[in-house]
């Protein structure tokens, strides 16, 4: 992929930056912090990685994106609406009566989100049985699949992670957003995750690490995850929970925040002189 | 619905699991999405000949029951018709959750199935005995639930199952079950399937002790009490009709389950009688207790499902006619 390319991916994250804290600065809460983590890595995927058709969400042959850590639906709507599967002021509707956008990925409300979840562990199983759905089907549609690094306290996840490797479901390629942190605080304190990569590996998953907020870098393993033959991938994303969002990423439980609108509007105006500085408006 | 009856009270010859396999074989192989998801316990729940034949449609994980469940949720999402197999306590209890958000709340197609329902698990004991399946399921919504009776039910209802989209719980005894319908019969899921008819109460049973409910229509023929027999085959969505109709014919009803009185077939029972016809009921299962090992006949004892049992409940539930509700 060329570095122009890489570049766009690099400033469509700030956009779904900024689109993710007008819906949740309209709000007046969110999960602030996991939302902007994951915002590079949704740019790589809905920015070029991915094949999809955003007017036809429901085409047989594109990719699937399991965002497993569904409290962080807010920035893939971001994402989708950017993509063009909607439009963006539909965003503002997050979580108000009626709307398609609520606060945890609903395949059957958002065009787009190809799997319901929000409750921690289950996004690594369904996206398995997508993978094995399309093998049985012939068909070779690519799986994506994020993790949060404290989900990975979740049994299911391992219980997964051992089933794909067994089943050589090498059209899974998963990413864990290592964020560092979860509801209570940092997981290196309140259940010890350390050595993600690593444990993967021991799994038999083909595992890398890359900075998590470097879409260069993240596209470099995605072309090399594709490469595993016969092994499940997965992609460590050293990440910062809160990332790019000047009132969230300071604060220790940055989890889930209230979120006035003079904070949102305060964020938004940093991101935008970013964008600006590349040229670029939201 | 075409019921003929057996009434020899006798074992089948073919055992459930293999009943619901051979089924299952045959539908697989004219629908390719039709797939097996199961969690180590496939020679337990007799899928192996499936396994043989369709071996790159039979996904067994292991001890995972979690990550089965969620595997078929996927598996559905592209079209593939998944069937779960595990002993009724992981079906429900152990993965309530992936059940409920994987599989229902993402209204995705998948069915499982739950074997030794209630006493049927009898020496695996009171860690493996599920009386509390139903209740955990029937909470959920928009799941149809399903008790089969004995084998010819099970093939029926194996090839309804397959054909309908949605989340479906079976809950079935493994093996060999008492007789009660002639080959051929067919039955409508929802549909309550009159066994005997009788004017003085009646008995509303599913599963094992559909046949107990039988034998105790004719202990209380004997008694002067003319009792009325319906196989509640369906426990979720309950058929509401035919309980306000024996309500209002029979003045009297029993239920009869072989799970606890709360949440399954008494408690569905209740909930149309105290909304719609209030009449005396009573019920028979297990109350509020865990179950324990042993042997299937000294279970129905001790948890109170034999036909007598049952045939005492009626009479206790006639006796009420008339008093107050209250």
């Amino acid at each position: 992929m060329d570095e122009q390319k890489i570049r766009e991916m690099g400033i469509l994250a700030h956009k779904i930056r900024v689109e993710t804290l007008r819906a949740m600065g309209k709000l007046g809460f969110g999960h602030i912090g996991g939302s902007m983590s994951i915002a590079e890595v949704l740019a790589v995927l809905y920015g070029g990685v991915m094949k999809i058709d955003p007017r036809n969400p429901g085409w047989d042959g594109r990719d699937w994106l399991v965002v497993s850590k569904g409290h962080a639906g807010p920035s893939v709507y971001a994402a989708l609406a950017l993509a063009g599967y909607f439009p963006t002021e539909e965003l503002l509707t997050l979580n108000q009566p009626g709307t398609n956008l609520p606060s945890h990925c609903d395949r059957l409300k958002t065009p787009g989100i190809d799997m319901t979840t929000g409750s921690l562990g289950q996004g690594i199983s369904t996206a398995i049985g997508v993978a094995l759905g399309h093998r049985l089907n012939k068909k070779d549609n690519y799986v994506y699949l994020i993790l949060g690094d404290g989900e990975c306290n979740e049994g299911q996840i391992w219980e997964g992670v051992q089933f794909a490797a067994h089943w050589q479901v090498d059209k899974l390629i998963a990413f864990v957003d290592a964020n560092k942190k979860q509801l209570d605080g940092y997981t290196q304190d309140i259940n010890d995750l350390t050595g993600l990569a690593g444990k993967f590996a021991c799994f038999g998953w083909h595992s890398q690490e890359v900075d998590g907020h470097d879409a260069g870098q993240i596209v470099a393993a995605v072309e090399k995850a594709k490469q595993a033959e016969g092994r499940p991938s997965v992609i460590v994303l050293d990440t910062v929970k809160g990332k790019g969002c000047c009132f969230a990423e300071p604060v220790f439980l940055n989890h889930h925040m209230n979120i006035s609108p003079d904070m949102a509007a305060e964020a938004i105006a940093e991101l935008e002189k970013d964008l600006a500085r590349c040229g670029c408006k939201s | 619905m075409n019921i003929v009856l057996d009434n020899n009270h006798s074992k089948e010859q073919v055992a459930m699991r293999d009943a619901y396999c051979q089924t299952l074989i045959e539908l697989a192989r004219w629908n390719e999405d039709i797939v097996a998801v199961d969690a180590d316990v496939m020679n337990s729940m007799g899928t192996v000949p499936f396994q043989k034949a369709f071996p790159d449609r039979t996904f067994n994980c292991g001890i995972q029951e979690a990550n089965m469940i969620g595997v078929a949720a996927g598996l559905s999402a592209t079209g593939k018709i998944p069937f779960a197999h595990t002993f009724g306590i992981f079906a429900t209890r152990r993965v309530c959750d992936q059940v409920f958000i994987s599989c229902s709340y993402a209204r995705l197609n998948v069915k499982i199935i739950g074997g030794d329902p209630g006493i049927t698990a009898a020496f695996n004991g009171g860690t493996h005995m599920p009386f509390e399946d139903m209740g955990i399921m029937r909470t959920i919504p928009e799941m149809t639930i399903i008790e089969p009776t004995d084998a010819t039910m099970m093939r029926d209802i194996t090839r309804q199952v397959a054909a309908r989209y949605g989340v479906f719980y079976i809950r079935s005894a493994r093996k060999n079950v008492v007789k009660v319908y002639g080959e051929g019969s067919t039955f409508e899921i929802g549909k309550a399937a009159p066994l005997r008819d009788g004017k003085d109460v009646t008995i509303i049973a599913a599963g094992i002790l559909v046949d107990e409910a039988l034998q105790a229509a004719d202990i209380l023929a004997g008694q002067g009490i003319s009792a009325r027999v319906l196989n509640m085959f369906t426990i979720k969505p309950i058929d509401k009709d035919a309980i306000i109709q024996a309500a209002q014919e029979t003045g009297a009803l029993v239920t009869a389950e072989n799970h606890s009185i709360i949440g399954g077939l008494g408690s569905a029972v209740a909930e149309v009688v105290a909304e719609n016809c209030l009449v005396p009921l009573e019920r028979i299962g297990a109350r509020d207790i865990f179950g324990e090992v042993g042997p299937e006949d000294y279970l129905k004892v001790r948890f109170q499902m034999t036909a007598s049992d049952i045939a005492a409940m009626a009479q206790k539930a006639v006796a009420r006619k008339g008093k107050s509700l209250a």
